[in-house]
């Protein structure tokens, strides 16, 4: 069965159409990338998907169950994380405590009042495993806002993680980085599909990025979808190449 | 700062309210400037539970402090002559309130709460002010006094002002470590994730109007038992108890202390009884006073008084 099903969702904002009857499968295991030009309605689609606001027309299935009307809390119950294009953190609070949210909703404890220390124990022991994985060892008492950007990035990446979503939804992961930090930033999106067989819904600019991790990719250009296939079909796609690959290079 | 430097500011305090009768006086102050910096200190730090700790501002919290000062009074007056189930019945009565009020409003933010807040306020000032023959309207609820409690072993006698310090102090005790333990529980966190980021919070699947409605109903039901503590102290309420300056007051000694910290709104209610009683001894105008010296701490010391302590400590 399909992990996810969107189909033929649309969004208006007035009389724009920033999402115009866009359909997607993924399988789970799949890594998804979906690119397009700048204003294609790639965070709209997104926007969509995690239920940030709700489409005009069609309808999203999630793991077998219409989830359209879902409020997005619920979904993440569902098993769906994201982040977004702009980092999304605390920024006054550490790299631990910023995991550490997550990590307790995770576990049903957002509404415990008290928790015994086993409990917290096992929480923290969770927690510092997600700062390892984040290659963020020795910044786990730091104030997140004081860290670079990769490193906020990395965090808000493992504040996802922390959910244990079956979904992860990236948007622009590598933005405004530099190559030792895209690299770094590649290798651990690469790790988590691989490694943890997680299913994973990308929105990239960096073709190298693209190609080194998709599965299939998506092409959208003013709220349409306009190609869908492997890496190769599309760098092959003439209409891709004129409205998108063609302006870029 | 660190948790150690917390925890000693901590012992502090506390050894300070436990031995303030006894040198209140020395200071040029009395018993009951000492209560009523208590009580004020609980509905200050009560308010903050929700100002400084999920980052919501209530301009009308002095209506569930007022509905916990009519709660009790109207109880001891009109139903029976008990001071805990007075107390009850306050802290139920404000309690219900702001569970009907903050289902109507948590998906209010900003401004738009506050002034909610205010309107819903108000309508309790007016009840109060309006129905004379029950509440004793502009006069304020008279006649009736606060009553000895009956411990089963023995009965507790409150009349005396030092007794009662200590009795007001034991509420507050248990009240204060209940809020600091919620603020350290899980459920505190995600309130200070709230607070810290909305948005990343509400992906993070924190329901973010539930979690601001819970935290809303447990800052007004300790309002609403300051509140009972207040009326008993002076053995009246009036309507002002419940009017929006009232709030006003509150957020200025959250603010005034520092909002940020878990003392700074005792420290605030402190500095604010304090400067009231003594300016307002020596003009009628007391309020002038306490509102330049607030714009002087908002001005100078934007984190509040606590606050700059803090970081002079930690530079």
């Amino acid at each position: 069965m399909s992990l996810l099903q969107v189909r033929g969702v649309s969004k208006h904002f007035g009389r724009l159409v920033a999402v115009n009857d866009v359909s997607m499968t993924v399988e789970p295991g799949e890594l998804r990338a979906v690119i397009g030009p700048n204003g294609a309605g790639k965070t709209t689609f997104f926007n969509l998907i995690s239920g940030f606001f709700p489409p005009t027309a069609g309808s999203i299935v999630f793991d077998g169950q219409d989830i359209t009307k879902l409020a997005e809390h619920q979904r993440v119950k569902r098993g769906m994380a994201r982040t977004f294009q702009i980092t999304e953190i605390f920024p006054e609070l550490t790299v631990r405590e910023n995991l550490r949210v997550p990590v307790e909703v995770a576990a049903g404890k957002r509404l415990s009042p008290w928790m015994t220390r086993a409990t917290t124990a096992k929480m923290m022991e969770r927690v510092d495993e997600l700062v390892e994985m984040g290659g963020l060892g020795g910044k786990g008492d730091r104030l997140v806002g004081e860290l670079s950007h990769g490193d906020q990035r990395a965090t808000e990446i493992m504040m996802s993680l922390a959910l244990n979503p079956r979904l992860l939804l990236l948007d622009e992961p590598t933005a405004g980085m530099g190559d030792q930090e895209t690299y770094n930033i590649t290798r651990l999106i690469r790790r988590l599909h691989r490694d943890q067989r997680l299913s994973i819904i990308l929105i990239e600019h960096d073709m190298r990025v693209i190609f080194h991790l998709a599965d299939r990719i998506m092409v959208l250009a003013e709220g349409s979808m306009l190609a869908e296939g492997t890496p190769d079909e599309i760098g092959a796609n003439e209409h891709v190449q004129a409205a998108y690959l063609g302006k870029a290079a | 700062m660190s948790g150690l430097a917390n925890h000693k500011f901590s012992i502090v305090v506390w050894i300070a309210l436990l031995t303030m009768p006894f040198w209140m006086g020395a200071l040029g102050g009395y018993t009951e400037l000492a209560i009523r910096v208590v009580v004020l200190g609980l509905a200050a730090m009560a308010l903050n539970f929700l100002l400084g700790f999920t980052g919501v501002l209530s301009f009308g919290h002095a209506a569930y402090f007022g509905l916990g000062a009519y709660g009790v009074g109207m109880t001891i007056k009109y139903l029976h002559p008990s001071t805990p189930l007075g107390m009850l019945i306050g802290v139920v009565t404000g309690t219900i309130a702001a569970a009907v009020i903050g289902a109507l409003i948590a998906k209010r933010r900003g401004v738009y709460f506050a002034m909610v807040t205010i309107a819903f306020g108000q309508v309790f000032y007016f009840i109060a002010f309006r129905w004379n023959n029950v509440t004793g309207g502009d006069d304020g609820l008279t006649g009736w006094r606060r009553q000895a409690i009956d411990l089963g072993l023995g009965k507790l006698d409150i009349s005396r002002d030092v007794t009662y310090y200590y009795f007001v102090l034991a509420v507050f005790a248990v009240s204060v470590v209940a809020m600091a333990l919620l603020i350290r529980s899980p459920f505190g966190r995600t309130l200070v994730a709230i607070r810290e980021n909305e948005r990343r919070a509400r992906f993070l699947g924190i329901p973010v109007e539930q979690h601001i409605w819970l935290s809303f109903v447990i800052s007004c039901f300790f309002a609403s038992l300051a509140g009972t503590l207040y009326a008993l102290l002076s053995n009246f309420t009036d309507p002002r108890a419940l009017r929006w300056d009232q709030s006003g007051n509150f957020v200025i000694m959250a603010v005034l202390g520092g909002m940020r910290s878990f003392w700074g709104p005792l420290i605030g209610a402190a500095i604010f009884v304090v400067l009231q009683d003594y300016v307002s001894s020596q003009t009628e105008n007391w309020m002038s006073f306490i509102g330049v010296f607030f714009m002087l701490v908002v001005l100078f010391f934007p984190r509040g008084i606590l606050g700059m302590i803090k970081r002079r400590a930690s530079a």
